[in-house]
């Protein structure tokens, strides 16, 4: 049992930290955002030369061999600073699957890219009726020549737009099956998302694909790194938590009404109480995902662990972002505060890839 | 980062688990598994049996028989107990007057009083609570006048669990009733529940238990060698208790233990042509309790690894794990009682034909006995308090 970080994963937390506190405050994110591709260039360089694009790959490829618990606090120090680059989509989702399901030729091709920051992914799957259920898919992929076409429409394809490859889930008479199709060989709908990041539905017309692994077998593959994703997600949400409290505490202490500072009402400090005791809940399963999600060898059993941590980041995220906006009165309501973007980003963390109640329902399945 | 107890620490849960299971006599594991009321003998039976093995106060300095256990390895132990379900070790005497005597205590008190907490001769209760002196400990009221050799005693204090039982108390008296501070002028004494004037009043509590008293004291004579630590400086020792083993506050072993046969019983509910647990409703409920104790049990072991790192007692932010685990704690015996459904209600037979079994009939009077939880050694709100200022620095 040990809960401290180990010296190389201490050393990358501070710098992440000290590069966000320095290069990636309000203001500079503010300016980002407003940008017409909506994130950096110049950040993701930065990203990949301090090694964090290359954190979950195989040395073989030029990462480090890490896992979630490696990314658990790069997530976190993101979560404070609500980095809005395509992290979680290029290296928490697109390039898991081509690590765990590509071939070695595959994973040649584009890993090594992904780690030098060379290269930006994003896994197209979600599609209109199906919520949270990983195994709705109505796109087709029929096989043509040597190759594959692709007919179908995704939603919510988070980091499509700044992607060069996109990993699309596709049925085939063999069943569910993954494929690399090239972003030029769809048509994207792009937008903004509540939290500031970029995504877009994405319309495959007999777009070329290259199968990515075995025909018919992606959906194991897809339930275990959408469980990566969403540990790296609990470890995000605990860092935008932590905003939330420290600058409520901040708050607390400087605005003043009636003569006094608000944080000497009782009513108010058992409300900021609670939501310290909500975000250390939420680490402590945070630490929990990320770890299953790495030495689980039991998919049962990472699911359900997984699940468990996805329900109290939802409960949690909500209660904590809710009550920020709260305690800082009007304020809060306010777009010019950093609070009402991490509300935002809490807000959607608590649904994506399962709200509480569709993980309730898995964790049950699970018992 | 790892999240799993070592090998040793396996080994040294693993050795408690099967002591525990071979030790714990069947009749008082039935007793706690179906809800009764434990007895002084019961109670004092499985104290001598843990002190024998020379378990029985892990904490204390092992000249006194303490363990040299490890934090984790007591909190290991302390939360075994609570999995197996064994009778609770009264804290009156082993982690709250035993602690303090180790650390305020003269050589004398120490050897007079701590070979009988240990094995078990001396049963304590804790005299702190007033009818007007509850979360503000410091309005106590209940006088100590020096004249000679003897302090006189007279006032009452509330809530005494187990008085009825003790042998001793320890009581925070007012010694100065002219100190600038209210904290100013308590002292803290080790009174014999014998001694002329004490009556002990029993307060039946709404599951219709006997287990809280009102103590009074009439003209009580405390010999002076019964004063601990100095005189006026009583609230020292207070705040010294207060500080001292918060970490198994949550009860997580506890509280696993009862999920586990919540969950059982709830699966041999009828409901609808299946089971109470095939009610989404109710088995989600369910879930996020479990959920909380999942998140409770790493949080504590996070206090656990920060406090063996640093080598600091635990700070004030451990109210959390009180709050958290009693919150969870009254969760459990609600969907309990909403387990068993309208045959809840029936509480005490009137005929020996009574057509309910004892251990349903104990499950909506654990429900109102577990509303204490979040009242007791702190209330919750008095925890919030605590984090507020302490932690927080509001």
């Amino acid at each position: 049992m040990n809960f401290d970080y180990n010296e190389e994963q201490q050393l990358l937390a501070d710098s992440v930290r000290r590069f966000i506190q320095k290069d990636y405050e309000f203001e500079a994110r503010r300016k980002i955002v407003a940008s017409p591709e909506g994130s950096s260039e110049s950040v993701w360089g930065t990203f990949a030369q301090m090694g964090l694009t290359g954190i979950p790959f195989s040395p073989d490829y030029g990462g480090f061999g890490g896992g979630a618990i490696d990314l658990l606090s790069v997530m976190e120090a993101f979560g404070e600073g609500l980095v809005v680059e395509p992290f979680l989509a290029t290296v928490g989702l697109g390039g898991q699957l081509v690590a765990r399901a590509g071939s070695d030729a595959q994973k040649k091709a584009i890993l090594p890219a992904v780690v030098e920051g060379k290269l930006k992914l994003a896994f197209a799957h979600t599609e209109k009726g199906a919520r949270y259920d990983l195994a709705h898919v109505n796109t087709t992929a029929k096989k043509s020549g040597s190759g594959w076409t692709l007919d179908g429409e995704k939603l919510v394809v988070l980091g499509a737009p700044a992607a060069a490859k996109l990993v699309v889930s596709a049925k085939t008479p063999a069943g569910l099956s993954l494929y690399l199709v090239e972003a030029k060989a769809v048509k994207l709908k792009p937008y903004r998302t509540l939290d500031e990041m970029r995504a877009a539905d994405v319309v495959l017309t007999n777009a070329p694909g290259e199968l990515l692994g075995a025909q018919g077998k992606a959906l194991p593959v897809i339930e275990a790194v959408v469980d990566f994703a969403t540990a790296l997600i609990c470890a995000e949400a605990v860092g935008a938590m932590k905003f939330s409290c420290d600058t409520t505490l901040e708050y607390l202490k400087t605005r003043k009404q009636f003569g006094v500072p608000i944080g000497t009402f009782q009513a108010l400090q058992h409300r900021i109480v609670d939501m310290y005791v909500a975000y250390e809940q939420a680490k402590s399963m945070a630490f929990l995902a990320c770890s299953q999600a790495d030495s689980s060898t039991d998919a049962n059993e990472r699911m359900r662990a997984i699940s468990a941590a996805k329900i109290k980041i939802a409960d949690n995220a909500r209660l904590v972002s809710q009550e920020a906006i709260q305690l800082h009165g009007g304020m809060g309501m306010s777009e010019e505060l950093k609070v009402s973007h991490s509300f935002r980003r809490l807000t959607m963390i608590a649904q994506q890839f399962g709200d509480a109640d569709h993980h309730l329902e898995r964790f049950a399945r699970s018992g | 980062m790892d999240l799993n107890y070592s090998q040793e620490e396996l080994a040294f849960r693993d050795e408690v688990r099967g002591w525990l299971k071979a030790n714990l006599p069947a009749d008082l594991r039935d007793k706690i598994a179906n809800y009764e009321e434990l007895t002084r003998e019961d109670l004092l039976r499985w104290h001598k049996i843990l002190a024998k093995q020379g378990w029985v106060a892990p904490s204390w300095p092992k000249e006194w028989g303490g363990t040299g256990w490890s934090v984790v390895q007591r909190y290991l132990f302390e939360e075994e107990c609570g999995y197996a379900g064994t009778p609770p070790l009264i804290p009156f005497g082993l982690s709250m007057c035993g602690p303090v005597l180790l650390r305020f205590g003269s050589e004398e008190q120490k050897k007079r009083f701590l070979p009988r907490i240990y094995s078990g001769e001396d049963f304590w209760c804790q005299g702190y609570s007033e009818p007007g002196s509850g979360s503000d400990l410091a309005s106590l009221k209940t006088k100590a006048v020096r004249n000679g050799e003897h302090y006189v005693v007279n006032g009452q204090k509330i809530w005494t669990t187990l008085g009825h039982y003790a042998d001793w108390i320890f009581c925070l008296v007012r010694t100065d009733s002219g100190a600038a501070k209210r904290q100013e002028g308590i002292s803290f004494l080790l009174i014999d529940m014998k001694t002329p004037g004490i009556s002990v009043r029993p307060l039946i509590l709404m599951d219709g238990g006997h287990e809280v008293n009102e103590v009074f004291f009439d003209e009580v004579k405390v010999p002076v060698a019964n004063l601990l630590h100095k005189e006026g400086e009583g609230w020292t020792v207070a705040k010294y208790l207060l500080g001292h083993e918060r970490m198994n506050t949550g009860r997580i072993g506890g509280s696993k233990r009862e999920l586990a046969k919540l969950k059982e019983f709830a699966a041999q509910q009828k409901k609808d042509g299946g089971t109470l647990m095939d009610d989404p409703r109710f088995r989600d409920r369910l879930s996020r309790l479990e959920v909380e104790l999942m998140a409770l049990e790493i949080t504590n072991l996070r206090f656990l690894d920060r406090m063996r790192r640093t080598g600091q007692p635990p700070g004030a932010d451990v109210s959390m794990l009180k709050i958290k685990g009693t919150e969870i704690q009254q969760g459990l015996t609600e969907l309990m009682m909403q387990a068993v459904g309208p045959l809840a209600q029936p509480f005490k037979a009137l005929s020996e034909d009574a057509g309910f079994d004892e251990f349903t009939a104990a499950i909506a009077p654990r429900y109102c006995n577990y509303r204490k939880t979040t009242i007791y050694a702190g209330s919750n709100e008095i925890q919030r308090n605590i984090i507020a200022k302490m932690t927080l620095g509001l």
